[in-house]
């Protein structure tokens, strides 16, 4: 690792594209945590001391913050966890255990991210059954068949708010509408980790029950999420242990991941006009300066208003997206890929199998999100590299990956 | 996405970054395929040889990651000059990783499907000469097998694409 790292030594522009997967934290943020380390609120918050105290004020104000910012009513709906993979994990786990008297069924979209997937497949093994609603080329899910396959067996509806993949934005608020028209008593949660800050997100306004946000995907920390649990919906804790201010997730509570995921919603949402804007504006920057610069590429997922305003994702045909990537790295641009090259199963990123992407196509996609802390000359930069990284790797590809 | 952390080596950097014998032959005696773009993973060798059955030039395509490019290149260089016969007995896919300095586990199947390609090539040879030496077995190795079970793997795949095809259709 060592050696590949000395062969980015001497870059002159650097350009962090891989906003999905992981941020930077910007100085504000980081400026605010950390006094919470070892100068104040570095407190047990559910002791009897003043440090302890300092933490359990320091939790409720930021929690208070955060439901205003996902329309909560009061700050009790919202449970802190560890980030969105345990807040999804939550919302499933926890609904099916407390609804499991009422019926088996669970619904969720065919492209949910893998923390939804994976569990909703696990639970198959204790009884429950997992069906998928497929999506339409964009990404959108089939209202029609949500409609079909929902019962009065059905407990547990998931579909995302924003996709993370593709930044497709789904019906969410016709979804929800539709599965409590069939089954009020089912519940419906949405994971909105790629809308929050993106999008206006509000859980008043439609009828979901359950909605997961997650800290590093809005350049907080990372290691901090929180599940919106509207009040009265029952969810059973899926861990044990000394309970807190969090009465679903036990353990002592992280402050200052806290106060920076607080914090990072904060700038996120002082200026959302203007940072949307300067998000959508680089992203078509870079996507036109793609299209015009290259041939054989497509743009996965919607156009225009159906799409998130940071996401980029685009195969480029003939190239192999691992050997782009690291193309791409040691010219000091990061981004990532829905190639399958790292792993044995040879399978790519099922998101892009479902909106029916040969699987050549999803070997050479490219995953990259804008942040309003990214400057035209680093749209500049990756136009002036990535063209020339593509036509490289597909100059060793010749003839050989045509298909 | 892929997950897994890939601590690549110097040398699979180097010759990743100037592949050795790249490119098309148009002179070449014989040419082999292995694997398939839907695996993300495919390897093209282009032979030359001459009539003492020495492998006088090498080169290759490759459509795959970084350690698929670097073993595909590796190889081309390992096998310029051998005979055939002993580039059948001697390259395999185990000195290949050790050639480039050790893979990630998760990618020797890359050093796998290039010997296979290779192996592929020497077979197709003597196939298209009509007389097999006695080296090469009737049974197809590790590593010929290995490329089968990849194009076997694409095969699947696609009839499951064709879903997905109808779909966009």
């Amino acid at each position: 690792m060592k050696q590949l790292l000395k062969a980015h030594e001497g870059l002159t522009h650097e350009v962090y594209l891989d906003n999905e997967n992981s941020t930077m934290v910007p100085k504000e943020v980081v400026d605010a945590m950390l006094p919470y380390y070892n100068k104040k609120g570095y407190g047990n918050p559910t002791l009897t001391h003043k440090p302890g105290w300092e933490a359990f004020e320091t939790i409720m104000e930021s929690q208070q913050q955060l439901s205003k910012f996902v329309g909560a009513k009061i700050l009790e709906e919202l449970t802190l966890t560890p980030g969105e993979t345990e807040a999804n994990n939550l919302a499933l786990m926890g609904a099916a255990f407390a609804l499991k008297s009422k019926g088996r069924k669970i619904l969720i979209s065919e492209i949910e991210p893998i923390n939804v997937l994976h569990v909703a497949e696990m639970l198959q093994k204790f009884g429950f059954t997992t069906s998928k609603i497929p999506v339409n080329t964009e990404g959108v899910v089939d209202l029609e068949k949500l409609k079909e396959a929902m019962s009065k067996e059905t407990i547990i509806v998931s579909i995302s708010t924003v996709n993370n993949e593709l930044g497709t934005i789904e019906p969410v608020k016709e979804a929800a509408s539709i599965v409590k028209d069939i089954n009020p008593e089912s519940v419906f949660h949405t994971d909105a980790s790629d809308a929050y800050g993106r999008i206006p997100v509000n859980v008043q306004d439609s009828k979901v029950d359950m909605a997961t946000v997650s800290s590093y995907k809005i350049l907080g920390p990372r290691g901090i999420g929180a599940l919106y649990i509207k009040e009265g919906v029952n969810v059973e804790k899926i861990l044990e242990g000394q309970i807190g201010t969090q009465k679903l997730w036990p353990g002592v509570e992280n402050t200052p991941l806290i106060v920076g995921f607080t914090k990072a919603s904060e700038l996120a949402f002082q200026n959302f006009d203007g940072n949307v804007n300067r998000m959508r504006t680089l992203r078509d920057k870079l996507v036109n300066g793609i299209f015009n610069e290259l041939t054989d590429v497509k743009l996965n997922g919607a156009t225009g208003e159906k799409r998130s305003p940071d996401n980029a994702n685009i195969s480029f045909l003939r190239c192999e997206g691992e050997a782009l990537t690291i193309e791409l790295s040691l010219s000091g641009i990061y981004v990532s890929s829905g190639s399958a090259c790292s792993r044995r199963l040879l399978q790519p990123s099922h998101v892009l199998v479902a909106i029916g992407r040969k699987f050549s196509e999803a070997h050479g996609s490219i995953l990259m999100k804008t942040t309003r802390y990214m400057t035209e000359e680093d749209i500049a930069y990756v136009l002036e590299v990535l063209p020339k990284a593509v036509g490289r790797i597909r100059g060793i590809v010749g003839q050989t990956g045509v298909d | 996405m892929s997950r897994v952390p890939l601590p690549y080596t110097q040398k699979v950097l180097d010759l990743f970054r100037n592949p050795k014998n790249l490119g098309k032959m148009e002179d070449a005696t014989v040419v082999a395929v292995a694997g398939n773009p839907a695996c993300g993973d495919m390897i093209t060798f282009y032979l030359k040889i001459n009539e003492q059955q020495i492998i006088e030039k090498a080169t290759f395509e490759s459509y795959g990651c970084a350690a698929n490019i670097a073993t595909a290149s590796i190889v081309t260089e390992m096998i310029k000059g051998l005979s055939l016969e002993t580039a059948w007995k001697d390259v395999t896919w185990k000195k290949v990783t050790e050639e480039v300095g050790g893979l990630p586990s998760v990618k020797f199947h890359c050093g796998i499907l290039a010997v296979g390609a290779v192996k592929r090539a020497i077979r197709k040879y003597f196939e298209e000469k009509g007389t097999m030496p006695d080296w090469v077995p009737k049974e197809h190795t590790f590593e010929e097998k290995q490329a089968i079970e990849e194009e076997e793997l694409a095969k699947t795949l696609s009839k499951r694409l064709k879903v997905a095809e109808e779909k966009q259709s």
